[in-house]
């Protein structure tokens, strides 16, 4: 099989993209104004972010379906609201990771969406554990168009009339070329922002209409660095089967409720790490100088102890310096403790800190 | 006049009298893309031809900068170190890392002229 392309190739080809192979898909990594720009532009006005690779899982069904869901994911689903939204994993029986995504509340079921590695295995296992009950569809005739940072709402909402009133994780059905778009208020980039499911046909329409807004594409890397920035953890590197949601330091998104419960694949570790505390945990990282840590680099306590990993590390441009995430042994997770990096055989000194790197309130109105 | 030459791993050498300046080209930029960090080799240290004399990082990855000719660093562009996204702005000339006491002349034989790079650079575009 060979590498699949989005809906939006030609226009990514128009804007001089530079392609990088990613999970099976010819991806941006960037256009010709590069990372930096693209990433500040998100910040200071509105990128838009091709996020087709990613799957479009629909699952279509009731009040039972929200009952076997729960068996799966660690949500309170039977509480949550027609068209909100749930940022939530997949886990094995060991709490293990074996995917991050968000669970929307729609009107016949629910719309997942997940890792473009991820999906295809996503996809089996949720048939199995399902035992096939429920008609599911990862929606290839789909498109995902993101539009993130301070100026989106605005852009957004002169082509598509009501977004703006749109609260922060939650969605709703609109008509963009009197086609139905699915829209949500959210986004991995730490800026407000919307994304669009939207039918592969009018995708590359949409995409240039908010480019002729004011708008501009970014790509891949600029979706890494703000990301990153923010806090926000990559599958296949912040998080894996290996860990937890305990041990990366998420477990705000796990339902109490559901804990007191404990009838989820994975409850078991998930209540007993709650509990007894867990050895490694992921923190932010901040090296003093501007060295740049990366994945992989081995972390060292003050006494030359090696005590963890980095898992995501370059170069913040709104932080304007390097900035990671890794996981280090608990009793060395408090905030500013001084750890040493080693980077090219040298060991440079950094700082544990609290996520995010950069900081900007979601809500509407509130001043930045 | 001074003479510019050019290595297969992207690096300019201007020589003039027994001082080599080098940097990397604005080809290696263009594929580099934004330049967040530089290390370069320590004043009053020698470094060998096609060995490592620093350190260039993208907001992507991190490169090896190698040393076209044998020689004593003399001098280092502290510039570059302070503020990297000068080697995008002006790498073949104000952007430039560092300056070698060079030992063999002869090691420049080997390095290629300008139009010579050029192909080079457009042929090996990855």
């Amino acid at each position: 099989m060979g590498t699949k392309k989005t809906s939006l190739y030609q226009l990514h080809q128009d804007c001089n993209a530079k392609f990088v192979e990613f999970a099976g898909y010819h991806m941006p990594i960037q256009y010709s104004e590069g990372i930096v720009e693209e990433h500040k532009f998100t910040r200071n006005h509105s990128g838009i972010f091709d996020v087709s690779h990613m799957g479009q899982l629909f699952i279509y069904g009731g009040e039972e379906l929200i009952k076997d869901l729960e068996k799966i994911f660690p949500l309170d689903l039977k509480n949550l609201k027609l068209n909100h939204s749930k940022y939530s994993f997949l886990m094995d029986k060991d709490a293990g990771i074996q995917d991050d995504l968000i669970i929307t509340k729609i009107d016949e079921g629910f719309l997942i969406i997940l890792n473009a590695a991820c999906k295809d295995n996503d996809f089996k296992i949720l048939k199995e554990l399902l035992k096939e009950k429920y008609k599911m569809v990862l929606d290839e005739n789909r498109s995902l168009i993101a539009i993130q940072g301070p100026k989106s709402s605005q852009i957004l909402n002169e082509l598509v009339d009501g977004v703006k009133d749109l609260n922060f994780m939650s969605g709703n059905w609109f008509l963009f070329d009197n086609q139905k778009v699915y829209i949500t208020r959210s986004g991995y980039t730490g800026e407000d922002g919307f994304e669009i499911s939207i039918l592969n046909n009018y995708a590359d329409k949409l995409t240039r209409e908010l480019i002729n807004k004011g708008s501009k594409l970014a790509g891949l890397g600029a979706r890494d660095t703000l990301r990153l920035e923010a806090g926000l953890c990559l599958y296949g590197h912040d998080l894996d089967k290996d860990k937890t949601p305990v041990e990366a330091n998420l477990k705000w998104a796990i339902s109490k409720e559901r804990i007191s419960k404990g009838d989820f694949i994975g409850s078991d570790i998930i209540i007993k790490q709650l509990n007894d505390g867990v050895t490694k945990i992921r923190v932010g990282i901040k090296p003093e100088g501007r060295i740049i840590a990366r994945e992989k680099t081995k972390i060292f306590n003050q006494s030359d102890v090696h005590i963890g990993e980095i898992t995501s590390g370059t170069f913040g441009p709104s932080v304007n310096g390097p900035v990671a995430m890794g996981y280090v042994e608990n009793e060395f997770s408090k905030k500013n403790t001084k750890v040493f990096l080693e980077v090219r055989g040298k060991k440079y000194a950094a700082n544990i800190c609290s996520l995010p790197f950069y900081k900007k309130s979601y809500v509407k109105g509130v001043n930045q | 006049m001074s003479e510019v030459k050019y290595s297969k791993e992207h690096e300019w050498i201007k020589l003039e009298g027994d001082v080599a300046t080098i940097g990397i080209t604005k080809h290696a930029t263009e594929m580099l893309g934004d330049i967040v960090f530089a290390e370069l080799p320590e004043k009053g240290s020698n470094v060998e031809k096609d060995g490592t004399a620093g350190v260039v990082e993208s907001t992507k990855a991190a490169s090896d900068v190698y040393t076209p000719v044998s020689g004593e660093v003399v001098d280092t562009n502290q510039e570059i170190v302070d503020d990297p996204s000068k080697i995008n702005q002006d790498p073949e000339n104000s952007a430039w890392f560092f300056k070698l006491k060079i030992k063999d002349k002869s090691e420049m034989d080997s390095l290629m002229n300008k139009d010579d790079y050029d192909k080079f650079a457009k042929e090996n575009n990855t």
